[in-house]
Parts: C-alpha cells; structure tokens; sequence
C-alpha cells in the first residue's frame, strides 16, 4: 500500500501533497499486518482467525520470524523500524504491531 | 554454541592498544606463533599443555555424565551448513572452502596472475566442504539421522578447531580456535537441567582456577537489522549465558564458557523427534578452549611452573 500522508504544516509547505489523508483506520492496519504475517510470520495457525491482543509467540510466532515479519512490515509500510523497537515486545501481537506501524507512519509523514 | 561477545565491535582505541599489546607480549614469550595474518597463530608446547590440561579438568566435571563422544574435523558437509541456516544470521562470519575447478588454460591465467600479484581466485568454485564454525554444528544433523531420541534424550561431547572470519588484534578472538562443547538433546526439561546444571558447574570450576569471573547474560552477533531483533530477543528470552573472565581489559572481560539454549531452533531445522514424537530442544556449553588458557597466562603469568599451587593441583594433579 501507499504510505498515507499525515499533514502537520497543512498550508505552509508541501501544498500539493497536504491534503487530509487520514492515516489508516485500526481495522485497515490491522488486515495489513494479518496479510503480512501470513505470508513472511511462519505461524502454526491462520493469521485471519487471530484478534488483535492475541500472543503471536504463542501462535507460533519464532525469533527468526520475527526478523521476516520485520522486513516484511517494512516493505509494505514503506517504514524502518529504530533499534529501539526491534525486541520482541514491538511484535508480540497484531495490536502492538499495529500501534508501533501507525507510530512509524505518523513520523514518517511528520 | 558461540561466544562472541560484542565488545570487539565497539572496542575503543585504549581497548584496541592494551589487546595488541597483549598479543605482542604473548608473541614475544613464544605462546603465540605469529603468521602474519590477525587472529591466526601458532602454539607453542607450554600453550598446548594448559589447552590439554584444561580439556581433562572439562572431562573431570562433565565425563561421568555418559556423553557420547564424537570427533569431527574442523569442517562441515556444506549441504549441512546450507540447512542450518547460519548464512542467515552470520553470513559475515562465515568460511567457505573453495578449490580450482578450471581446466589448463584456466590454470595458465591463474599462474600469469599470481605472477603479476593480480587477483588469481576467478576460477576457484565452492567445495562440499566449510570451516566449522562453531563444534556442535555437525552434531545435529548427525543426531537427527538416526531418527527419535531416546527416552532419556542425547548427550554429545564433541571438541574441534573453529574459523569465523573476524581478523583482530585481540589474542582472544581468533580466526581460528578451539571449542569443547557437550550438547543436550531432548525435551525442553532435559535441556534446561543441563544448562542449570553447567552453569553451576562452570562457575565451581573456573572459581578452582583461581581466575576473577562473572556470569551475565548475553547474545550472539547476528548480522544486520534483522540480526538486531534476533540479538534483542535472546536476551530478553535469557537463552545465552557467558562466564567473563577479564584478559585484556577489566570493564570488557572475555566471554570464555557460554551456556546457550536453542529452544526448538535446531529441532525444526533437522527434525529431530524426541521419543513421545515432539520436536527436540537443545543446549550447550561451550569452552573456549584458547580464551581459557589466555585468561590463565593473564592471572596467573607466562611460567606455568610459577602458577598458585591449588591451580596448579587442578591441572596437573
């Protein structure tokens, strides 16, 4: 997908791409991250049948998943992950993925 | 196993002088053999005998435990390698060995170009062989050919020299070198007894050698962002142990036994089955062989024969 445009200096500069693109609803990063996590997470069960707060490492999700599910998130956001988030908390479950993508989109677009 | 402790990738320069001046200081009483290449050494006979030494006082605390002896060359098939995955996590450190596969005329430009100091190795193809990089790499696709574990799981002593590609001036991290491992094979409870157990052991056992020594947790250098989350999660997940002795400096020690828990990890790569049919977890502990005896040579000087003599009466009886 398209990474969204979030405006914080509407007006000022960048006139022709400040336009109020929201950022992606829950439900839509959500679906993004089930997607991802189907095709590079290796895990055990159907993505599609896990809700937000459930334990991917309970899922099956591996340390060495983790690492494609990393790269495979940040191909699809168009995001890099800092040092910082890169532990295992960052992707613990659709919902934690979930906040830290939207917390690389809002700066990236800042 | 594999103790690679991160301080070399961060060493500063006062870190970098004292670990050359150490090795230099090794050289010039004849322990170390210089080749002219970093991390790539000979031994002398003294620097021998305290590997020797500390190789029986490994099998005094671990040899009543039944493990089953296997001892490969310092090599792997490279089918083996492929499948363990390690070009993913350190590509950077890895050695393949590669020969001349060309014909007369490819021999004749090799010639010409070694003759002109031009790069010669165009022609040289990857073998069906690669430097080991860690002792228990050839254990488990060897455990794993034999089908389901017994009930009471596998132990496995193997020793063997290993390369990884990471030239330095620090005597204490090798090119070349050699690790004795036991390897624990079974369910996660077998496994974690087993590294509890070596835990203890080893901290017993290199306290009677008279050397100052901590245990901290640890992680291996995986290589790149990737290798980041893989290091940040061994961590957190306390699957690597390392007992520290200091060599060349006191805030930096040296990673010198490391007690390591795979988890699954090599269990899915080879499926490996334990008796009830579950996929296999494994541990070791690892002993490295030359950081041992540097740390010994640092505490204790150059002359063996002038060690403390409670050192001395664990080595040499």
């Amino acid at each position: 997908m398209q990474r969204d445009v979030w405006p914080t200096d509407a007006g000022t500069t960048n006139a022709g791409l400040a336009m109020t693109i929201p950022l992606p609803s829950d439900e839509s990063l959500a679906e993004d991250i089930r997607a991802v996590l189907a095709e590079c997470g290796g895990l055990a069960v159907d993505p599609g049948r896990l809700a937000p707060e459930d334990d991917l490492y309970a899922a099956g999700l591996t340390s060495h998943g983790c690492v494609g599910l990393m790269l495979g998130l940040e191909e699809r956001f168009e995001v890099e992950f800092p040092e910082t988030l890169l532990n295992r908390r960052t992707f613990e479950s659709i919902a934690a993925i979930r906040d830290a993508v939207r917390g690389l989109l809002v700066r990236s677009a800042a | 196993m594999s103790m690679t402790d991160s301080a070399g990738t961060q060493a500063d320069a006062p870190q970098i002088d004292s670990q050359a001046a150490y090795r230099d200081e090794l050289v010039k009483a004849g322990l170390l053999i210089p080749t002219g290449v970093d991390g790539l050494y000979g031994r002398s006979g003294v620097f021998e005998d305290v590997v020797e030494r500390f190789d029986a006082l490994v099998t005094v605390w671990g040899g009543t435990d039944g493990a089953e002896v296997m001892r490969f060359p310092p090599a792997l098939n490279r089918r083996h390698f492929e499948e363990s995955e390690y070009l993913k996590s350190f590509p950077h450190l890895a050695g393949t060995i590669h020969s001349f596969k060309g014909d007369e005329r490819a021999h004749r430009t090799l010639l010409r170009r070694l003759e002109e100091g031009q790069d010669w190795t165009e022609e040289q193809a990857a073998t069906d062989v690669v430097m080991t990089p860690a002792a228990c790499y050839p254990v488990y696709p060897t455990v794993a050919a034999r089908g389901a574990l017994p009930e009471d799981g596998r132990l496995i002593d193997v020793f063997s020299y290993c390369f990884r590609h990471e030239p330095s001036l620090d005597p204490a991290r090798m090119q070349m070198f050699r690790m004795r491992e036991y390897i624990r094979v079974g369910t996660p409870e077998q496994v974690m007894e087993f590294r509890e157990v070596w835990l203890r052991r080893g901290r017993e056992m290199m306290a009677s050698l008279g050397v100052p020594l901590e245990i901290d947790v640890a992680n291996d250098p995986f290589f790149g962002r990737g290798g980041a989350v893989l290091s940040n999660s061994q961590r957190e997940q306390k699957l690597k142990f390392e007992l520290l002795i200091p060599i060349t400096s006191e805030s930096r020690p040296t990673a010198c036994l490391s007690f390591n828990y795979h988890q699954d990890h090599f269990g899915h790569l080879w499926d490996i089955r334990t008796a009830d049919g579950g996929v296999a977890h494994t541990a070791c502990v690892g002993f490295g062989m030359e950081r041992v005896a540097l740390a010994l040579f640092r505490h204790h000087g150059f002359d063996t024969a002038r060690w403390p003599a409670p050192v001395r009466a664990v080595l040499w009886g």
